[in-house]
C-alpha cells in the first residue's frame, strides 16, 4: 500500500526523522488558518500517489494566508496524470541549500534489504541511476543486524556526502530504518532530503510503501488506506474479503488460486481476439476453500459490475473437490435470486482435477438455462468471449 | 530418485495440531508420505490419532529430530508465529523446512532467510506462501494433491499451486519425478534456479517444466541459468500477460511495476535462453509432449 506525502511525513515524524510543521485540508477556506499557524508564508503540495507533480503545477509557494487559499483553490481538483487532488497539504517553507536523497527498500533478487543514498537529490531517482549511476551508492543491509549508526556511517560514506553533514544523516539514517522496519515497509524514500542555509537535515518530501501482509501486527495502517480512491467494486470485494481487482474487460473471471486466476485472463484475451477483441473484466481468486457462501459473494461482485457480459468461472479441484464448487454455483444462484436479484448473464464453468466428474453431473442436473459446462479451459474461455461478444 | 524428497525422507509437521495442520497431515500420510511426528511446545508427549495411526507430538523440532531422525517439517503454523517456527528449524539444522502458511509480512520471511544464511543454509526452505513439494508414489510435502498425476520424468518448477495442479493434471499420463511449487511472495527460499540445478542433476527426470508469473525477475535469472547450466529440455509458462501495471494479483510478489517484471519480457528471457515457452497451460503440456516425443 502506497501512502500519500502527508501520511510518510505523519509516519517519519513518530520515528523522529526530521520533518518540517505541516497540515492537510481538503477545502480552500482551510488554507487560511493553517498558514497562519505556519507563519504565513506556505507551500501548497498537491497530494496524489504519483510523480512529477512539481511540474505538473501541484506545488505552489504561498506569501500569506490569503494567497495560501487562492493556491489551494488553484491546486485542489487539479488532474496530475490522471489522479484528481482531493487534498492538498500545506508545510512549512525551508530555506534550502543543498537536495540529497535517501532511501531503503526490499531488494527481491536478493532477498534482502537496500539502502539507497545520493548527493544528487530532489530529481527523480530513476534518472540519477540511469544516467549518473555512479552518483547513487546501493549498500545491502543486513535484515538481522539492521542498519545502527556504524552502517548508517558506511552508507553515508559510500554515497560521499559531505563531511559537515555526513554526521546528521548517518542519524537520520538511523531513524528512517527504525521507521523501515517497525511499520514493516517495502519502501521508506526520502527525496529531498534538504540541508538548510541554517545547516539542519529535514526530510522535505518522502514516499512510504506498506507490506499489506502485516496486517496482523499494524492494526493501525488499515486507517491509512484511500477508500475514497477504490474502485467501489473493489471496496465490495474486500469487505467480503475476496482477493479482487477490477479491469477493462467484459468477462468475469472466478478462479480459485492467483496463478491458474491470471492465466484464466490471458486464455480469455487470446480468445477474445476473436471475438472483437472481448477482454477479461476482473482478477477473482477464490482460494483453495470454494464454499458456497464464497462462490455466491463472488458471483454476486461480478454479476454486480455493468460491464460484465458473461462469467467465466474456472476451477481446478486440488484441494477443493469439484463437487463442492458445483454446489457452490448452484447455491450461490439460488441465494442470489432468493434475494431478488436475478441472474440475466451467462456462465460458463470449467471443473477440473478433484471430483470433476461429480461435479459436472450436479451442474447437468441442475439444468440451470444460463449455466452451460465446457470441458477444457481454452474452449471454456472461448466460450465466454463468444457470449460476452453477442 | 527425484529432488528434496524421497521415500526416505522422515517428515514433522510444525502446527500439526491446529486445523489445517491436522487436515493436510491426514492427507499426506494418506498419499504415502512417512510422517514421524509433530511440533507444539504446549501439546509435547500427546499423540495425535489419523485413522489408527498415533502420530507422537513433541516439544520442539530438535527433541523430534532426536527422536524419530526426521529430516523434512512441513510448517503450517499461523503467519504470526511462522518466523520463529523457522528459526526454530533452521537451529535445528533440518534438511528441508516447507512453509506452506499464506500471508506472511516480507519483513519475516527476509529475517528467516538473512538467518538460514547466517547459519550457512543448512535448512533448505521452500516457500513461504506455497503448496509444498510432491514426489509422486514416494512422499508429498505440503498440501499438492496426490491423486492427480503418478510416478514420471518430469520435473516441475512453480510460482503458483493451481498451476502446478493444473499442469500435473494435463500431463498426467507422463508423470512427474517431482513437483515443487516455490510460492508467489516477493521473498521466497528455494527458487526456480535451485531446482532446475536439482533437476538437471537428476537421473529420474527428462524434462523440466518450469512455471513464472508476473514480479521480480526470477524468471530472467533463470533464464541465465539455463543458458549456461542446463541441458535438459525445459518448457516454460509465464501466467499475467494481460495484468496491469501497478496492480497486485492475488500473489503479493505478483505485481508489475514500471517495465520490470511483465509477462512478455520474461517470455523473451526464456525463449532466447531456447526455452519454448507455451502461450496457455494446454499449450505447455503440448510442447512438453512434442519435445519428448523428439527426444525419444
Amino acid at each position: 500500500m502506497d501512502l500519500f506525502e502527508y501520511q510518510a511525513r505523519d509516519i517519519f515524524a513518530k520515528h523522529g526523522v526530521p520533518v518540517l510543521a505541516g497540515e492537510v485540508i481538503d477545502t480552500p477556506e482551510a488554507a487560511r488558518a493553517v498558514a497562519e499557524r505556519l507563519g504565513g508564508r506556505a507551500v501548497v503540495k498537491a497530494q496524489v500517489k504519483t510523480g512529477g507533480r512539481g511540474k505538473a503545477g501541484g506545488v505552489k509557494l504561498a506569501s500569506d494566508p490569503d494567497d495560501a487559499v487562492a493556491k489551494s483553490g488553484a491546486i485542489l481538483g487539479m488532474d496530475i496524470k490522471g489522479h484528481t487532488v482531493h487534498k492538498v497539504m500545506l508545510a512549512q517553507t525551508a530555506d534550502i541549500a543543498e537536495e540529497y536523497y535517501v532511501s531503503f527498500l526490499l531488494d527481491r533478487a536478493n532477498r534482502t534489504f537496500l539502502a539507497m543514498a545520493s548527493v544528487e537529490g530532489g530529481m527523480d531517482i530513476e534518472e540519477v541511476a540511469a544516467t549518473k549511476p555512479e552518483a547513487l551508492a546501493k549498500v545491502p543491509v543486513d535484515a538481522i543486524s539492521g542498519v545502527g549508526l556504524a552502517k548508517a556511517r558506511e552508507i553515508v560514506a559510500q554515497a560521499d556526502f559531505p563531511a559537515e553533514v555526513a554526521e546528521p544523516v548517518a542519524e537520520v539514517l538511523v531513524k528512517l530504518w527504525d521507521c523501515f522496519v517497525s511499520e514493516d515497509a517495502l519502501l521508506v524514500e526520502v527525496n529531498p532530503l534538504v540541508k538548510t542555509a541554517d545547516g539542519a537535515i529535514i526530510a522535505l518530501d518522502g514516499k512510504v510503501s506498506l507490506d499489506a501482509n502485516a496486517g496482523f501486527r499494524q492494526p493501525e495502517h488499515e486507517a491509512l488506506e484511500d477508500k475514497a480512491a477504490a474502485d467501489p467494486l473493489e471496496a465490495a470485494a474486500k469487505a467480503k474479503g475476496l482477493n479482487y481487482v477490477k479491469l477493462d474487460g467484459q468477462v468475469g473471471i472466478i478462479g480459485n488460486g492467483a496463478g491458474l486466476v491470471m492465466s484464466t485472463l490471458d486464455v480469455v484475451a487470446y480468445a477474445g481476439e476473436a471475438h472483437g477483441g472481448v477482454k477479461p473484466a476482473n482478477f477473482l481468486d477464490i482460494g483453495g476453500g470454494a464454499s458456497a457462501e464464497v462462490m455466491a459473494n463472488g458471483l454476486e461482485i461480478i454479476l454486480g459490475d455493468p460491464a460484465v457480459k458473461s462469467v467465466f468461472v474456472n476451477v481446478f479441484g486440488g484441494i477443493t473437490a469439484c463437487d463442492a464448487v458445483a454446489n457452490g454455483i448452484v447455491q450461490a444462484l439460488e441465494l442470489l435470486s432468493g434475494k431478488g436479484e436475478e441472474v440475466t448473464k451467462p456462465l460458463v464453468v470449467r471443473l477440473d482435477g478433484n471430483n470433476a466428474e461429480a461435479g459436472r453431473k450436479i451442474l447437468t442436473d441442475a439444468d440451470h438455462p444460463l449455466v452451460e459446462l465446457v470441458d477444457t479451459m481454452d474452449g471454456a474461455a472461448d466460450r465466454a468471449a463468444e457470449l460476452a461478444a453477442k | 530418485m527425484a529432488i528434496f524428497l524421497t521415500k526416505e525422507s522422515k517428515v514433522i509437521v510444525q502446527g500439526m495440531t491446529g486445523s489445517e495442520g491436522q487436515k493436510h497431515t491426514r492427507r499426506m500420510l494418506a498419499s504415502g508420505t512417512n510422517i514421524v511426528g509433530g511440533v507444539n511446545p504446549r501439546k509435547a508427549g500427546t499423540t495425535v490419532d489419523f485413522d489408527g495411526n498415533e502420530i507422537p507430538v513433541f516439544g520442539s523440532v530438535k527433541e523430534a529430530m532426536a527422536a524419530t531422525g526426521a529430516d523434512v517439517t512441513v510448517i503450517f503454523v499461523p503467519e504470526k508465529f511462522t518466523k520463529d517456527a523457522v528459526l526454530e528449524a533452521i537451529d535445528a539444522e533440518i534438511g528441508l523446512a516447507v512453509v506452506i502458511t499464506e500471508g506472511i509480512a516480507v519483513h519475516d520471511t527476509a529475517a528467516f532467510w538473512a538467518y538460514a544464511g547466517s547459519k550457512g543454509n543448512r535448512t533448505r526452505i521452500i516457500g513461504p506462501n506455497c503448496p509444498g513439494l510432491i514426489t509422486p508414489g514416494q512422499s508429498n510435502a505440503g498440501i499438492i494433491p496426490a491423486d492427480i498425476t503418478k510416478p514420471g520424468r518430469i520435473g516441475l518448477v512453480s510460482k503458483s499451486g493451481t498451476l502446478t495442479y493444473q499442469m500435473m493434471y494435463e500431463l498426467r499420463d507422463i508423470g512427474f519425478s517431482s513437483a515443487v511449487g516455490i510460492g508467489g511472495d516477493p521473498v521466497i527460499g528455494t527458487t526456480h534456479i535451485d531446482c532446475l540445478k536439482a533437476f538437471q542433476e537428476d537421473p529420474d527426470t527428462d524434462i523440466i517444466v518450469m512455471i513464472g508469473e508476473i514480479g521480480g525477475d526470477a524468471e530472467e535469472r533463470a533464464a541465465d541459468y539455463i543458458k549456461a547450466n542446463v541441458t535438459k529440455p525445459v518448457v516454460g509458462y509465464v501466467a499475467g500477460f494481460t495484468a496491469p501495471e501497478g496492480k497486485t494479483m492475488g500473489h503479493a510478489g505478483a505485481i508489475v511495476s514500471g517495465s520490470s517484471g511483465t509477462a512478455q519480457a520474461k517470455k523473451e528471457a526464456l525463449e532466447a535462453a531456447g526455452v519454448k515457452v507455451g502461450k496457455t497451460p494446454s499449450e505447455t503440456a503440448r510442447l512438453v509432449r512434442e519435445s519428448l516425443t523428439a527426444t525419444a
